[in-house]
């Protein structure tokens, strides 16, 4: 099992009326609600428990790319990850966005994980989202029947610009480069492992099959509800032939939160999972999905409405609910250990990526939950799935790290260069 | 009361539904009425045989209404990606309809690519009707997101008479049914996924640079109370296009040409 400590980074100081004076916590949200000097603490207080993640244990620490949105500050995620890979040693760096299509030309993607596999020691593990419709359409203008083609050229690009070794031209539809000739290159051979966020896209399970890419259900609605659509990939999977079906192939992102009993885990985490759940996910309907965006094969299937949000939407939901139902493992570790190898055996996946930090829980709460789990939940789920302990398809290959501090004192430094001399 | 606004089809003009091979997809088009051919190119909401429009136009003209490719019962076309793709593709449309110089009218998103047509290939178009066009983008007047309406939005940016409106976008729908919002959700993808690729984001794809090319005889035809591209768009057309005559039509919105399609087709009677 690999786990993943996930921070959205959602914005804290959302009023309690939000949802009744707010259309959208994405795409056209009030921009008096974002204060930039309260903002220095939340990204600062974001990054330091990301980096705690790292000591007490976890696998790999996370960040991701959203636009104009309320629950993400990260429009940017390779910023948060240039943080985190000096900051850091020996612990996976999950970048779950680039979305590759946003980007003008690709290549400059392929460069910035470049330098990031560079700076960290091979430590990257590189996400290529399409992108939901909100970021990609409506705050990055991608026409949305052409998203998936250009994305295609965009990935086509990147991969060739990070495994080929002369300069070469692209005559792309999208991207036209006479010398495409990326310096720096990443550490990983022949590339970092690579990512993919899905939503329920057939197109997007297969291609994630036939590369050999990891394919990551990255929803909010928990493990139970999550079933019918990992049940569809894991078809898919059998249906192309592919030689296993490791559960390393798949990747989840749930909500978790630990405390010492069930009845604590309410005591402490009830507010912040309600913040998250009826002020974060307040999205404006018209801004889901622009028309063109899935494709029709996605549509007909029909599956798309088992995905959504229940009906009603969240707000209505009781902690009870929200935890039977799976939106949110929380309570003791013993419980969270149980629902977490429920959720592991069902759904098969070997990845999970862990919401730690819910909407706007406190660091102290953060610290607390996180620990727990790095402590009493993770050593008795790390060896599910013994068949496939040696899978390292999927996962980050770093090198021996560099110590921080690695320049000698002044006097050593002056003695060696001659100075004065 | 004079003057209310009636929808129902007219029946004594039958419009039957045709297929024409081109060179990138078999097209769908409405075909009726006899006299002057006049090519009409609908806006991103579609056309069906039952448009009672499309049945006045056919009272007065040979009427060709192609659809393009993702709209009605056709198939999205993924070679049409830009402006220029849609623009070829509709002349390649005429030529295999067998036309040459018909009277070309778009309503909206037909109107941005009849203009286009016309500044492409200024010597083949002499008659140009342009119903509340798209196409131009002015600051001051940004045009409503289309993309992100919800349908219950749709009908006060598309008609004046907006209860009146929302009674014939509504008539039949089973709104209840999943199999339905299915079947909706897919003709909705289809149809402004295609449109998207030239109105999405923001509808300009550099028409006002090419609008001084239109050589043809122009009517430019807008409702008053239109909300979707509101009226200021139609002096930016006119200042665009040499000698182009305006008509505006009191009490109608966006869709004009249902709330007084009458009009519509006498102000298009300017063009001879």
């Amino acid at each position: 099992m690999k786990f993943t400590w996930f921070n959205l980074m959602p914005w804290p100081y959302l009023p309690d009326d939000f949802r009744e004076k707010n259309r959208s916590v994405w795409v056209d949200i009030d921009q008096k609600l974002f204060d930039p000097v309260k903002s220095h603490e939340v990204y600062n207080t974001y990054l330091d428990l990301l980096e705690y993640a790292a000591e007490v244990g976890f696998d790999a620490i996370g960040c991701n790319e959203h636009h104009q949105n309320g629950y993400g500050l990260m429009p940017s995620p390779n910023i948060i990850a240039a943080a985190l890979a000096r900051r850091t040693k020996d612990v996976g760096l999950v970048v779950l966005g680039n979305s590759i299509a946003l980007y003008n030309p690709p290549v400059r993607v392929a460069e910035e994980f470049a330098m990031l596999d560079c700076i960290s020691g091979g430590r990257l593990i590189a996400g290529f989202p399409v992108g939901t419709s909100m970021d990609t359409n409506f705050c990055y203008g991608q026409i949305p029947a052409l998203t998936r083609e250009k994305y295609q050229e965009a990935h086509d690009l990147i991969i060739k610009a990070w495994t080929t070794r002369e300069p070469f031209a692209w005559n792309g539809r999208y991207s036209k480069l006479r010398h495409v000739n990326i310096w720096p290159r990443p550490i990983q051979q022949p590339h970092p492992p690579i990512h993919i966020p899905g939503g329920g896209s057939v197109e997007t399970y297969d291609f994630c099959i036939d590369n050999t890419y990891s394919y990551s259900y990255l929803s909010f609605s928990g493990y139970i509800r999550a079933k019918a659509l990992m049940d569809g990939y894991w078809k898919r999977v059998t249906e192309r032939n592919a030689p296993d079906r490791s559960p390393y192939r798949a990747g989840f992102a749930q909500t978790i939160c630990v405390a010492d009993t069930d009845a604590e885990a309410e005591r402490l985490y009830k507010e912040h999972v309600d913040y998250f759940y009826n002020r974060c996910l307040h999205v404006y309907p018209g801004f889901a999905d622009a028309p063109g965006y899935r494709t029709i094969k996605t549509i007909q299937t029909g599956a798309l409405s088992q995905y959504a949000p229940p009906k009603g939407g969240y707000a209505d939901l009781s902690w009870k609910q929200l935890t039977e139902e799976g939106h949110v493992i929380a309570g003791s570790p013993e419980t969270v250990r149980q629902r977490m190898e429920e959720l592991c055996k069902s759904l098969n996946v070997g990845n999970i990526f862990c919401l730690m930090h819910v909407g706007n829980m406190p660091k102290e709460k953060c610290m607390y939950s996180t620990k727990l789990f790095a402590e009493k939940v993770i050593p008795k789920l790390r060896n599910m799935f013994p068949e496939f302990k040696n899978d390292e398809r999927f996962w980050c290959h770093p090198i021996k790290q560099v110590k921080p501090g690695s320049l000698p004192s002044e006097a050593k430094a002056l003695e060696s260069v001659g100075a004065g001399r | 009361m004079d003057g209310e606004p009636r929808y129902e089809s007219e029946n004594d003009m039958s419009l039957e539904l045709k297929t024409v091979k081109t060179h990138h997809t078999p097209v769908r088009y409405i075909e009726g009425g006899s006299g002057q051919p006049l090519v009409f190119l609908h806006g991103a909401g579609g056309a069906t045989t039952a448009d009672p429009f499309l049945a006045k136009l056919a009272a007065k003209y040979h009427l060709y209404a192609p659809l393009i490719p993702g709209y009605g019962d056709s198939e999205e076309c993924h070679s049409i990606r830009d402006m220029l793709d849609f623009t070829l593709h509709t002349w390649d449309v005429i030529e295999a309809l067998g036309l040459k110089n018909p009277i070309l009218v778009g309503h909206s998103m037909g109107g941005m690519i009849a203009a286009e047509m016309a500044a492409i290939a200024p010597n083949d178009v002499t008659r140009l009707g342009l119903i509340c066009p798209a196409g131009l983008w002015l600051d001051a007047y940004p045009i409503p997101d289309l993309f992100a309406t919800m349908p219950f939005e749709m009908p006060q940016l598309l008609f004046h008479n907006v209860e009146a409106g929302t009674a014939m976008l509504t008539a039949g729908l089973q709104l209840d049914d999943p199999k339905f919002l299915q079947t909706y959700l897919v003709t909705n993808a289809r149809q402004l996924g295609m449109a998207g690729k030239i109105l999405f984001p923001v509808p300009d794809r550099g028409l006002s640079e090419r609008l001084y090319r239109i050589k043809a005889k122009t009517v430019l035809i807008w409702g008053d109370s239109d909300k979707l591209i509101p009226p200021a768009y139609a002096h930016a057309f006119k200042k665009g296009i040499a000698g182009a005559e305006l008509v505006s039509l009191p009490e109608a919105g966006h869709m004009v040409t249902l709330e007084k399609g009458e009009q519509v087709v006498q102000a298009l009677g300017r063009l001879g």
